[in-house]
This record gives C-alpha cells, structure tokens and sequence, in this order.
C-alpha cells in the first residue's frame, strides 16, 4: 500500500461474542480514508456484525461483549470516556431496508443537525437540507415535495433519502449495511454512482452479498467466513488472482 | 395409457361421488354450526337490547299535572296547604317539599297563585304509562282518568332524570350526582393510571434489560390484568383508605381503586403498541446519534401514540363500567347530590344502576333500565371512540 493513504479506522484483535457464542475471533484490518471498502462472505460470516462493531450500533444488543481495538483515527471508539451518542456521528449508518422516519422529507434531513445543534431552524436548515440531498444525488427528485412524506417514495429514492440523512450529520465514515439489497437494479446502479462520488468526502464501509457490485464499487474488499477474516485487499487483486483458496472459491461461485 | 383413457379417468376423478358429496356435506354442516352460534349470540343481543329499551324508554318521559297552585304565607309552615286537598295525593311530595325553600328565595312570589304543571306522584306516573303494581288507588285512578279528560294531566319530557341526583321517591331520582361522580372518578383513573401505565411499559419496552427481574415484573403484570376486580377493591381499601387515610366513598378512593385495576391493561397495551413500531425506526434514529430519550420520544411514541390511547381508552371504559371493587370502598351509597370534591361521598353509574335495582318501588325498575341505557350509551362512545383510534394508526412505514 502507498504510503501517502491514512487510515480511517484501525481494528486489531478485535473479537466479539454473543452470550457464549464467540461470533468474530479476532480481526485485524486498517479502512483507508477516502476509499470505498467492501465486506463480502456467506451469510453469517460475521460482515455485518463486524460493520456493527464500528460505530457501536451492537452496544443495543444484550448479551454482545466487544474486546480489541477499534481505532477512529487513532482514538479507541471502545473508550470507556467516550459517548456512544456521539459516535455515531462521526461514523453514520445506513440500513439494509430503507428507513425513512414516517415524516415529511425535510423533516428526515433535519432530524438529526436540530438535535445536535448544527444549525437553527430556517435558511440555514434550508441550505443544509437542499446540500444533503444535492449530495445523494436526489434532490432533483424531490425540491418540490419536501413536505410529502418520506416514506411515500420509491425504494431507491427512499435508500438515497437514507444516504441524504446521514450525510447531514457530516460523518467522517459511511457505513452501509447491504444498501442495494431491496432495491431494484436500475436504483442500484444509482446507489453505486452515489458512492463512488461520496468516497471524495467520506469513507464508505459497505457489506454487500452481491460479488459484482463489490467488484464495481469497491475500491478494497475484505472476504469473511466463520468469524474470521480470510483476505483483504484492493479489488481487482481479490476478484483477479486472491490469494486464498477459500477466496477463489467464494468469488467464482463454487460455494457460498 | 391411451390420451382417451387419461380423460375418461380425470372425468371420473372429477365427478361428485359418495365420498366427495359427504366431504361437500360436512364443509356445509360446519358453516351452519357458525351461522347458528353466530345467529344465538344476535338473538341474545337483540333481546337484551330490546328488553333494556323497552323498560327504560318510559323513563324518558314523567307524568305532570295541572293545578292550582296558592303560595299563601301559610304555606311556608305547611306545604300542603299549596294544592288543593283533592289532587295533594296526585302530587310529588319532593316537588311540593320545594315550595318553603322557594317561597324564602323569592319573597314576591307569596300571596299570588298560579296554575302550573307539577312533577306528578309516582302511583300517577306508574298508572299512567299503563305498568300493573302502580299502586294507586281506585278513586284516585278516577280521579286521574277525570283530569286527563280536560287534559290537565300529561307524560312529559323527564328533564329531571338528569338534573336530578338520587332520591327515594322515583319520580324524583335521576342520574346526574352518579354521572358527575362518575366522570370525577374517571378523570382521577386516567390521571393517575395513564402516566404511570405509559412509563411503566416504555421502561420495560425500550430500556430494561432482560433478566429474571424484569421477567417476574412481565409476568406479574400479565397475570395482574386477569385478577377478579373485586381484589383490586380489597387492595384499595387496604393501601388507599386504611393506610393512607382518604376518606372512604370519595372520588379519591374509587378513582386510585380503578387506576389500580386499570395499570395492567394499560401497560400490556402501550407495550404491544411500542413492539409494534418497527426496530428499524430505532436503528435509523440511533444510526444518527440519537440517544435512547430523543429516539424513544421523538420516533417511537409517537408512532406507538394511536395505540397507547387505544388501549387507555378500553382500560378506562372497562374502569367506567366497574361495580365489584367500588362496593368495597364504599361507593355503594345513597348519594342525593352531586360531589362538590373529591373527597365527598360519590357514587358512579353502574353503582346507581345496581342500587336502584334493589328498590322494592317497582317504579325504580324502568330507572334502572333507563341508567343501563344511559351507560351503554358512554361506553359504546368510548369504545367507538378507540375503534377510531386504532383504524387511525394502520398507516404503513
């Protein structure tokens, strides 16, 4: 790797248990800042858990124990000084189905910067709401309906409101846990596009079970299986000579 | 096999048989087994209702009569001076006990007469409306054919019925110290039941940890709702009355007796509402930085909302239509005037229906009725009302 690429999160050792059942044993990986990271692996193999661990989300879960390091450029998230609360907005998430609060579309963007006292109600909130949406690359879609409600929109558009939502916290990091997973593929070739953009200003983590779009809109991909991570790497490496056996068979189909 | 051979079989297959014609018979035996219980339970409901309307409707309407009515200075130490000895037996001893009272009020009125309709007795209003054990005697009965003849006697509109509080003559009860007592007793359910109920179950839904603890508290308070209310009466007394000293009778005491009683529907309701808001609307709020308080009052309530006051309004209408619990803390009383606190002696409807009914008057009989009618009326309000309510919160997120 070059060295003028910074890391944005930094795990060492970092395992995970639900209850008795140890579900990640001990993964080590550095996410670099501006570049788009993809987890793949069959299902249960831990991506998703793992994506939890990187902005707390997993602390609501009740028997979920966390040991290791999970480093925000270079401050441990796992602290205990530190505000879960906080967290969050500097690493944003956005869900499998599409979750747009049952309110009207400027509400959905202006939740979160009114509770974190980023900007006043007004133009400001206005100026803020009309830049998040620019950035999700939907704004076109709905300048004149910002008072319909949210959840009246398309599935993609919905998903891109989500995206447009998280962004207005300024995150540093973009997790998205299988974005594109409900969607059709015309919004999520969209889905695909908006990130590639979004990877200028953030850095985007994003579990997908869909080979072809990890090798389209990642820039590094990490193969997960059992709780382990199996190989990590830039893409096109993974997808055109991996260097793990398991990796070959996952990415060519013959299981998984 | 042959494609001839293939159809011939497959009409055959298709072809109603014995065995197929008794399947077609049991479906059609098992649909008249519902209709019939469906049809048993309308024949029930239809009686009951025809039953209750047809002896409460008379109580709408009370008998009047016309005479001549001298408020003479006498009459102030003795009111049956007011009427004419003939007719005095005619008339409600309750209207004619007012006249002092009415004559100290307005001092101008004495030494004038009126000829005015007065609140007939009973025996009249009994042998009017035609019910056998009216009572009234047989020169009476001519008496009154008589003034119905030059139409001085008449059943008109029963405003007293709910101006009125109770009383032992029937022509002079009514329902409204119960009904004032009631919505007092209500109020002071929902005041303390409804915030207590909702915090109760937002803590156990969206902050309590699952463990042994909160597993006893889940399972108490599910077998809490199925405990006969007389118990809750028991409780009520012990804690409110004997510990805590509220005086016995009061709104006080019958309202916490009832929020007691109330607690556990309402919790088991506002819970379901809250389980019923999907976790992904947490996670989208938590995902932004929220915390646990902004998530669960700017997100899930809200949308558990409709829900919540669902369950409260069929909690509080269970309450309104209460009898058991109240008897123990003393609300079975005779009650002739409205509360004027909370601390007065009150009784409530159900309390006045079920008092009335164990008069040996038979005119309390169609009162009685008439009081059913009357609670049926709030509660199928209240529960249109949570009806409303809930068809109101089946939106989709």
């Amino acid at each position: 790797m070059a060295t003028d690429m910074k890391n944005k999160l930094t795990i060492r050792g970092l395992k995970l248990w639900y209850g008795d059942f140890e579900a990640l044993h001990g993964i080590d990986l550095d996410i670099l800042a501006g570049k788009v990271t993809a987890f793949i692996g069959p299902s249960g193999c831990g991506k998703s858990t793992f994506l939890r661990c990187l902005n707390r989300m997993n602390d609501r879960i009740a028997g979920c124990r966390v040991e290791g390091d999970v480093l925000l450029e270079g401050n441990d998230i796992y602290a205990p000084d530190v505000d879960v609360v906080q967290l969050r907005t500097h690493i944003g998430m956005v869900f499998q189905k599409p979750n747009p609060f049952p309110k009207s579309i400027y509400e959905n963007i202006a939740y979160a910067p009114r509770i974190h006292g980023m900007v006043q109600d007004g133009p400001d909130m206005d100026e803020l709401v009309e830049t998040a949406l620019r950035k999700a690359s939907i704004w076109d879609e709905v300048k004149d309906k910002l008072q319909q409600p949210g959840t009246a929109l398309s599935g993609g558009q919905q998903q891109r409101l989500c995206i447009a939502r998280t962004i207005a916290v300024q995150p540093d990091v973009i997790l998205m846990d299988e974005p594109c997973s409900a969607l059709d593929p015309i919004a999520t070739a969209k889905i695909e596009e908006l990130m590639d953009e979004l990877k200028q200003e953030y850095t985007i983590v994003i579990v997908t079970h869909n080979m072809q779009q990890a090798a389209r809109a990642s820039d590094y991909t990490a193969y997960f299986y059992l709780g382990d991570l199996i190989e990590y790497g830039e893409t096109s490496q993974i997808f055109t000579a991996p260097s793990n056996q398991r990796t070959e068979d996952y990415i060519t189909g013959r299981f998984g | 096999m042959s494609d001839a051979s293939k159809s011939n079989a497959l009409r055959a297959d298709l072809r109603a048989d014995k065995r197929k014609r008794r399947r077609a018979r049991a479906d059609m035996r098992f649909k008249w087994y519902g209709l019939t219980a469906l049809g048993l339970a309308m024949l029930f409901l239809v009686f009951f209702f025809v039953d209750i309307i047809s002896k409460g409707l008379p109580a709408f309407q009370q008998a009047e009569i016309l005479v001549q009515v001298s408020y003479s200075e006498s009459v102030k130490s003795n009111y049956n001076r007011a009427v004419d000895k003939r007719y005095r037996k005619l008339i409600s001893r309750s209207w004619l006990r007012t006249i002092p009272m009415q004559l100290e009020e307005h001092p101008d009125m004495i030494g004038t007469t009126a000829e005015q309709w007065v609140l007939a007795d009973y025996r009249v209003d009994q042998f009017l409306k035609g019910h056998e054990g009216h009572k009234l005697k047989k020169k009476y009965q001519k008496l009154v054919r008589q003034l119905q003849e030059e139409g001085k006697v008449r059943l008109a509109f029963n405003s007293g019925f709910f101006s009125n509080g109770d009383s032992k003559l029937p022509e002079n009860a009514g329902i409204l110290a119960s009904a004032v007592g009631s919505v007092l007793v209500l109020l002071l359910t929902m005041l303390f039941a409804v915030p207590v109920g909702v915090m109760t179950a937002i803590y156990l839904e969206e902050f309590a940890p699952d463990n042994r603890f909160t597993q006893l508290i889940e399972v108490n308070i599910n077998n809490l709702a199925a405990i006969p209310s007389i118990l809750y009466g028991l409780l009520g007394l012990a804690i409110f009355i004997n510990f805590m000293g509220v005086p016995r009778s009061s709104a006080l005491a019958g309202g916490l007796t009832l929020a007691l009683m109330t607690l556990p529907i309402i919790i088991i309701a506002t819970r379901a509402a809250l389980r019923a808001v999907p976790e992904s609307i947490r996670e989208a709020a938590y995902g932004l930085g929220a915390s646990s308080l902004q998530t669960v009052w700017h997100h899930v309530l809200p949308l558990a909302m409709p829900g919540i006051l669902t369950g409260s309004i069929i909690g509080l209408a269970q309450a309104m239509g209460e009898t058991a619990p109240l008897l123990i803390v003393g609300m079975m009383a005779y009650i002739p005037e409205a509360p004027h606190s909370i601390l007065a002696a009150t009784t409530v409807l159900p309390a006045q229906v079920y008092t009335w009914s164990g008069e040996s008057i038979r005119a309390f009989e169609e009162r009685t009725a008439a009081g059913i009618m009357v609670l049926l009326a709030v509660l199928l309000s209240l529960n249109a009302l949570a009806i409303r309510l809930r068809n109101r919160s089946e939106q989709t997120w």
